[in-house]
């Protein structure tokens, strides 16, 4: 069949979310990513494959977002010369997925691409590539050295300030290169990788089943957006409907995990314009939040609770009870806590107008999730494929174009009440019945896509099966990949002592970027 | 500023009973004497290192810092530098690209100075366990004073540890 948008021959692929697959030779990827671009199709992500025990070469993959659908191109490469033409000038979102997957497996963009290392530090040989089949994963490979060149930016008073890998707060490990002129920011340069630890080959080494826990700790603070990703793309690759009941459940954790992260980043946007008075009150929310969450699910962070086929714990009667109360005893101190934020002339006065990202640069590098949302990108899976539990609930996306801090703290708080609103109504329709079904036998080269909305945004999983209950790839997609690069420019012009909030109001996470 | 008044009013002190130190949690012997555990005990300044973890460790450490378990009531305070610590917290499994970031923040702590390695990843590799790019548990890199299991553990777990870490309770 046809793609609505685009002249390409497409095959469904069954699951919950409309997806589609293709196969395209390399000379016609430019072509093709053109067009989806021009027809305002998102680079959701691009990764690669090794595919030697299927007698063929290597294989890139690239997963395009269009109105229809998710498109989940595969371009085959030859085992002798993996090199394809690469699209970052296209989406520019692509340059560091096609470093990260050049490192990995040795799949490499044309020569006039960024070929400069992304996630191999020296920790292996630059000649080899743990993605690729034949690599001993036992192996602890000796150090190489690790070069990497920087942008150097000069001129008169051109000073640089190095920051991390370890951060002066409880922050994951990164690094930041600042050009700065006195204390404004001419340039920011991340370097990324520093949390690599293999999840990508560590899928690889596992069942099905046990995948569901590591998917579950990709990015520890969206362990629900993954879960739900992972089980969905099982489901989708097996024919494996959970039942409605947990589809529900799912639903109320997905928007418990948007509340919290929301909740505590509220809390530290205060901190970091010195109002520390909002660090106290809003961590003290969301603590209630986390002990009513362990109390119903099991686990402040609900991780495990979503399983493939279902859910792991029900929600009986008397229990959704305590949800209504405390979201309800939460609410009304929210919106308290919105009116003193609102009026705080100093917190406003740091919000305003910093670390801003106008609507047209989102637009072309791909911002996404509610950073986008408050940069005028108004896309929410929740609301652009509204599968069940969205169906009859109607999420109303929060949108702003502003793009400022200021923006996205609104954001943030709009989508807290609607969330609240959502898990309201989910706990209001809960239909009755089962709560997990019975995953069926996975058949090899099955694949499945899991599509999710996490609090940060777009989560995916993309899922091969090699049979045997095998994962034969597994790529696990965060939106902090699409992000990271639009902290580079929300800084410009901007003074370092704003750095530490700009950075927060994206929270951006470096595990789920590393893998 | 009536209203942030009457909200800080409102809500009171929260804070809770801190938890007793647990010699189960002791990875060695205590290798401090009391006149130092003394001073600690008033006030310990604690650098955080995330190693590689998944990020879930640190969210727990954000909620340590919470008016619910309130360490600064204790004297414990989280400090910018290693230069500044008395005590490292550490998370993950060690990536193969943090162990030189590691081992040279450890270096940069000053003696006498304690280590505790917070939760599952951190006391033994846990799901990411040992490969190409991760070192495992922390106490393959860098000596461990005590360990704090969980997944992640709870902000009282982990008060639970460093207390244990500046007790002169024997190893179990």
């Amino acid at each position: 069949m046809p793609l609505n948008e685009l002249p390409i021959g497409v095959k469904p692929l069954p699951g919950a979310m409309p997806a589609f697959c293709a196969t395209v030779p390399a000379a016609e990827l430019r072509s093709v990513c053109e067009q989806a671009r021009a027809r305002k199709a998102r680079l959701v992500a691009l990764w690669g494959s090794d595919e030697t025990l299927r007698a063929a070469g290597y294989a890139l993959h690239l997963a395009i977002a269009f109105p229809s659908g998710l498109l989940w191109l595969t371009v085959p490469l030859s085992r002798e010369d993996p090199r394809y033409p690469g699209i970052a000038d296209i989406y520019p979102g692509a340059n560091r997925m096609q470093r990260a997957t050049a490192d990995l497996l040795g799949i490499v963009p044309s020569a006039d691409a960024d070929r400069r290392n992304w996630l191999r530090h020296g920790a292996w040989a630059e000649s080899s590539f743990p993605l690729r089949k034949d690599f001993d994963a036992t192996a602890r490979p000796t150090r190489d050295e690790d070069r990497y060149a920087f942008v150097k930016v000069t001129g008169e008073g051109v000073h640089e300030i190095p920051v991390g890998p370890v951060h002066a707060g409880t922050i994951e490990p990164g690094h930041f290169r600042f050009s700065i002129v006195g204390e404004k920011i001419l340039r920011l340069e991340e370097r990324l990788g520093y949390k690599h630890k293999g999840i990508e080959k560590r899928f690889e080494e596992m069942s099905l089943e046990e995948g569901a826990k590591l998917a579950g700790r990709v990015s520890g603070d969206s362990t629900v957006a993954y879960a739900w990703a992972y089980a969905m793309a099982l489901e989708g690759a097996t024919g494996t409907a959970p039942p409605t009941r947990a589809l529900a459940l799912r639903g109320m954790l997905l928007e418990l995990e948007r509340i919290a992260n929301h909740l505590g980043d509220l809390g530290y946007l205060g901190n970091d314009a010195s109002l520390s008075f909002g660090f106290f009150q809003f961590w003290r929310l969301k603590e209630d939040l986390l002990r009513t969450n362990a109390r119903l699910f099991g686990h402040r962070y609900l991780m495990d609770a979503i399983v493939p086929g279902g859910v792991a714990r029900d929600l009986p009667h008397s229990e959704a009870a305590l949800l209504i109360e405390c979201i309800g005893s939460i609410r009304r101190e929210v919106v308290t806590l919105k009116s003193i934020y609102d009026e705080h002339a100093g917190a406003q006065d740091r919000f305003i107008m910093t670390g801003q990202v106008l609507p047209e640069l989102a637009e072309r590098m791909g911002l996404t999730g509610f950073a986008g949302r408050a940069s005028g990108i108004a896309h929410d899976l929740r609301v652009d494929h509204p599968i069940p539990p969205w169906q009859q609930l109607d999420p109303r996306m929060a949108s702003h174009t502003r793009g400022d801090v200021a923006a996205r703290v609104s954001v943030r708080f709009e989508e807290v009440f609607e969330s609240m609103r959502l898990i309201e109504a989910l706990v209001e329709q809960l239909p009755p019945g089962e709560i997990r079904a019975p995953v069926a036998a996975a058949r090899a080269d099955a694949r499945g896509i899991g599509w999710v909305e996490g609090w940060r945004g777009e989560v995916l999983i993309a899922l091969d099966i090699a049979g045997a209950g095998r994962i034969h790839r597994l790529h696990p997609h965060d939106p902090s990949w699409q992000n990271w690069p639009l902290l580079e420019h929300a800084v410009h012009g901007n003074i370092v002592p704003d750095f530490p909030l700009i950075n927060k109001s994206f929270n951006l996470s470096y595990s789920g970027a590393d893998l | 500023m009536y209203q942030l008044l009457k909200q800080i009013a409102k809500t009171g002190i929260v804070t809770e009973p801190a938890p007793q130190p647990d010699a189960a949690l002791r990875a060695i012997e205590q290798r401090l004497g009391e006149a130092i555990l003394k001073h600690f005990g008033r006030s310990l300044a604690i650098r955080h290192v995330d190693a590689g973890s998944c990020n879930g460790c640190e969210l727990e450490i954000h909620a340590l810092n919470s008016p619910y378990t309130n360490p600064e009531k204790l004297g414990i305070k989280f400090v910018a530098s290693p230069r500044h610590a008395d005590m490292l917290l550490v998370t993950g499994p060690v990536s193969r690209n943090m162990e030189v970031a590691l081992k040279r923040t450890w270096e940069a702590t000053p003696d006498p100075k304690l280590v505790v390695a917070i939760g599952d990843c951190g006391c033994t590799g846990g799901i990411f366990g040992e490969s190409y790019a991760s070192c495992g548990r922390v106490s393959n890199v860098i000596p461990v004073d005590v360990v704090v299991p969980g997944c992640p553990p709870t902000p009282t777990a982990i008060m639970q540890g460093i207390l244990t870490a500046i007790s002169t309770g024997q190893r179990r």
